[in-house]
């Protein structure tokens, strides 16, 4: 389950150090925007060495290499991949073929470690027009992808507009990954929130996200976690609602019935899917059902 | 294979949970190791020996190692030190 | 007769005193860091040949560390204080005086100086506003400060009090708070102190997201502790975290309408909200920490100047710290008896004192640390701590940013928390947890002779610190 992925920088041995116990699914350990030229050797070792001696406990490490068109991304996979990071998220992904160059990379490396063939998963970000109009393909390029991850702000200076809260903007982009993402199978991440001091915005921002299908949302804060996660949990309603979805379903076939309605509404298998994956979300977060 | 630092070079900050650290070449070819850290009491024989093993691992026999620790983890050190290391390290002549 | 009071120096008033060699004087911190009346008094009297005195300051700030030079004199042979930052504290762990300095509570030092335990011949009070016959004020004046709490039993005991002020107003001074009654001698000078040391301007809740971690985890405990109710009462202190909790508190009184009795000890501009905002009845005021929450004192009757006495003296007939709910303080180390320590670093240096907080902690139904569980490399859970300034008995719960830790004392706490689902643990696995993450430290080990004396609120002492070689 992820919810909430929160950048830290990753040459910043202080915020890397609390990286887990802020509150979010996964944290993303940056190579890229948050780390200098100069200082790209220094934070690879960096996080490599994270990797390797700190426990995240139950936050996922998702590392963020460098694009594919500087000389960085190999040298960032041959430091990171032997310390078997879950999720590589490269940047700037604009076609299919790029997911399959760094596929092939990583699957070079995971031979020549003995490493799991495919174990390593991707999260491509998306940040150019062309990016946008191929996400379907991107989405599909390779087994690994897991999820694809919207990026608005250099999205925004592709498509030669201003970013703004209401994100106007990006609604075409949003709505397109979504429905890329869907028709792929795989998950699909809204770009953060940036102005860090609006509470109220970030949980506007998320509601609006969740609203188009999104499955969670990237934040650069670590005050935008609670109000994403919140965002994007079930609420009380959800699980009970979807609890009772499986009770009547099981009824159902106890009693031999094909069709049941619950509450005046038909339960059809869109429904018990999403009652279905309610119900693991809801386990996964400890949350119960009232009684 | 035998390396020694042949230029000057450093890595990492001076800020707090980080180390900086700073390696030269040794005139006289040999290890020189210098710790100046906020945790000397605490963790002093604990850094010393991180540096050593980064050093040992980079086959480094001959170099001039200043750290100055604020308080970084034994993962972060070493990091500090295999960057300095790596930007400063040439081939025994 | 009026105005035989007002002398025209410093050293006329000391020369009128009596003062000789041998006595003791006496300060109050008010002014803090921006204090200058001190280190004018001390230099006059060094002037003047005057030796061997025993200082006895509620407080010492790094702009007193000029000390060291009276000390080193012959001046000053003894201090008492409450509190001793870096700049002064590392010189005295290094060995500086002879005898040993002696910390006492911020209740502590009111008790022992009303039973004579360590009397005072000659009080100066820094007094941002008085009239010429001595009533003074901390409300009002260019080097206004608010209280003047801890100067009370200074006046009210000394043999001579002497008043120094840069602001000489007309008798009568309008809202004094301490009254003529008790004052020899008044002084005026250019400034007794520079505003920008004295408080600040804002103070800013912390920004770093561990700190505010711990503060939302510490209002959790708080909620469901029982104690949350109408008529609840509550201190904090002014670093990062708390004000972060007082905030976040704010919030839940105000969500929840929850209408509490009063908050107390040191003010900021955050409890002076919640006052307003009708959170507290009351602020119960022994001195305050910025500028909002002296305008509030000056203007708002139900912001009350308490005196040292009235705040924590276990030898009054009661006091405000007997009646908190909650208190929230911080610390250097936390041992696994829940001791803990925040008069030396973990070197075992002088950098602070137990100000109020072996005073609130005893006093208070629920006394909560709020501290991260390392610093840099350093963890805060320890074996030993390497000086108890406050005892662990007095202490329910320890709050960082991996885990609460509760007391084992208090069963009924531990269940309350680990039904609201708060992440309890026992506080050895807390020291496990930091030190999987820092090393475990090489012990401390101090090799030198004693160089202050730690004195618990009731006068008994409960640790000895030593110098370090």
């Amino acid at each position: 389950m992820r919810r909430s992925m929160l950048f830290l920088p990753g040459n910043t041995p202080n915020i890397i150090v609390n990286g887990e116990i802020l509150g979010a699914d996964s944290v993303i350990l940056d190579l890229e925007d948050a780390v200098a030229p100069a200082e790209k050797d220094s934070a690879r070792i960096l996080v490599r060495n994270a990797l390797k001696y700190m426990g995240f406990g139950k936050c996922e490490v998702i590392v963020r290499i460098n694009s594919i068109d500087t000389p960085e991304w190999k040298k960032d996979l041959d430091t990171i991949i032997p310390q078997k990071p879950g999720m590589i998220m490269p940047p700037k992904v604009s076609c299919a073929d790029d997911v399959k160059q760094i596929d092939a990379y990583i699957t070079e490396l995971e031979e020549k470690l003995g490493l799991e063939n495919n174990s390593v998963g991707l999260i491509p970000l998306i940040e150019t027009a062309l990016g946008i109009e191929n996400a379907f393909q991107i989405a599909s390029a390779s087994k690994r992808v897991r999820a694809i991850f919207l990026g608005g702000e250099d999205l925004t200076a592709d498509l030669r507009c201003k970013r703004t809260k209401e994100g106007n903007e990006i609604h075409y982009a949003r709505c397109r990954m979504v429905c890329a993402a869907r028709a792929a199978n795989v998950d699909v991440y809204d770009t953060p929130f940036t102005d860090v001091n609006d509470d109220e915005g970030l949980y506007t921002d998320a509601q609006y996200a969740k609203s188009l299908g999104f499955t969670g949302k990237a934040a650069i804060s670590p005050r935008h976690v609670k109000g994403i996660n919140e965002v994007f949990s079930p609420t009380k309603q959800d699980i009970d609602y979807a609890y009772e979805v499986m009770e009547t379903i099981r009824f159902a076939k106890e009693q031999g019935k094909g069709a049941v309605a619950l509450r005046g509404k038909m339960i059809d298998a869109p429904i018990v899917m999403r009652a279905e994956q309610t119900i693991a979300m809801a386990e996964a977060l400890g949350m119960g059902r009232s009684v | 294979m035998e390396k020694v630092i042949i230029h000057y070079a450093t890595a990492g900050t001076l800020e707090s949970s980080d180390a900086f650290v700073t390696v030269e070449p040794h005139d006289d070819n040999g290890l020189e190791i210098a710790i100046d850290s906020v945790v000397q009491n605490q963790f002093g024989e604990q850094i010393y020996k991180a540096v050593q093993e980064v050093l040992d691992e980079q086959g480094i026999v001959s170099a001039r190692v200043s750290v100055v620790d604020r308080g970084a983890l034994d993962c972060v050190i070493r990091a500090r030190v295999e960057t300095a290391v790596l930007r400063g390290k040439g081939d025994m002549e | 007769m009026m105005g035989k009071k007002l002398v025209k120096s410093i050293r006329e008033a000391i020369i009128l005193s009596g003062l000789k060699d041998g006595m003791s004087v006496s300060f109050h911190h008010h002014l803090r860091n921006g204090d200058y009346t001190l280190n004018m008094v001390m230099d006059e009297i060094a002037d003047m040949g005057i030796k061997n005195l025993t200082l006895n300051a509620s407080s010492l700030f790094d702009t007193h560390a000029s000390l060291e030079k009276h000390i080193r004199s012959g001046v000053i042979r003894k201090i008492n204080t409450n509190y001793m930052s870096a700049g002064l504290g590392h010189r005295i762990s290094e060995g500086l005086m002879e005898e040993p300095v002696d910390f006492r509570t911020h209740g502590g030092r009111p008790r022992d100086i009303s039973l004579g335990i360590t009397p005072i011949d000659v009080a100066f009070i820094a007094a941002p506003a008085a009239d010429c016959a001595g009533n003074c004020s901390g409300k009002y004046g260019p080097s206004a400060c608010g209280s003047l709490g801890y100067a009370f039993p200074d006046a009210m005991y000394a043999q001579k009090v002497i008043v120094i002020t840069d602001c000489l107003m007309p008798y009568p001074l309008k809202g004094w708070s301490i009254p003529e009654i008790y004052v020899d001698y008044v002084v005026t000078v250019d400034a007794i102190g520079n505003p920008q040391g004295i408080v600040s301007g804002t103070t800013r809740i912390t920004r770093d997201p561990v700190g505010l971690l711990m503060a939302e985890t510490a209002v959790k405990v708080i909620q469901h502790s029982g104690l949350l109710k109408d008529g609840f009462s509550f201190q904090t202190g002014a670093g990062g975290a708390s004000l972060a909790a007082a905030r976040f508190l704010m919030d839940l009184m105000l969500k929840d309408n929850i209408k509490g009795s009063f908050a107390s000890g040191g003010i900021t501009g955050y409890l002076v909200d919640m006052l307003e905002k009708g959170c507290f009845e009351s602020l119960m005021d022994v001195q305050c920490f910025d500028l909002k929450a002296v305008e509030s004192i000056r203007k708002n009757p139900a912001h009350q100047e308490i005196s040292a006495m009235q705040y924590a003296s276990p030898a009054a007939k009661s006091a405000v710290v007997d009646q908190l709910d909650v208190v929230i303080l911080g610390a250097t180390e936390v041992d696994t008896e829940f001791n803990v320590n925040v008069h030396t670093d973990s070197n075992g240096r002088i950098m602070g004192g137990s100000g109020g907080h072996s005073d609130t902690a005893a006093g208070a139904k629920l006394s909560m640390i709020i501290a991260p569980l390392f610093r840099a490399r350093l963890p805060i859970v320890t074996d030993r701590v390497s000086c108890i300034s406050t005892p662990g008995r007095d202490i329910d719960v320890l709050v960082t940013q991996r885990g609460v830790a509760v007391n084992p004392k208090n069963e009924e706490l531990i269940l309350r928390l680990k039904d609201a689902g708060l992440p309890v643990m026992d506080i050895r696995e807390l020291k496990q947890i930091a030190e999987n993450i820092t090393g475990i430290p090489n012990k401390h080990v101090h090799s030198g002779r004693p160089v202050a004396n730690v004195i618990y609120r009731d006068g008994t002492q409960i640790d000895t610190i030593y110098s370090m070689i």
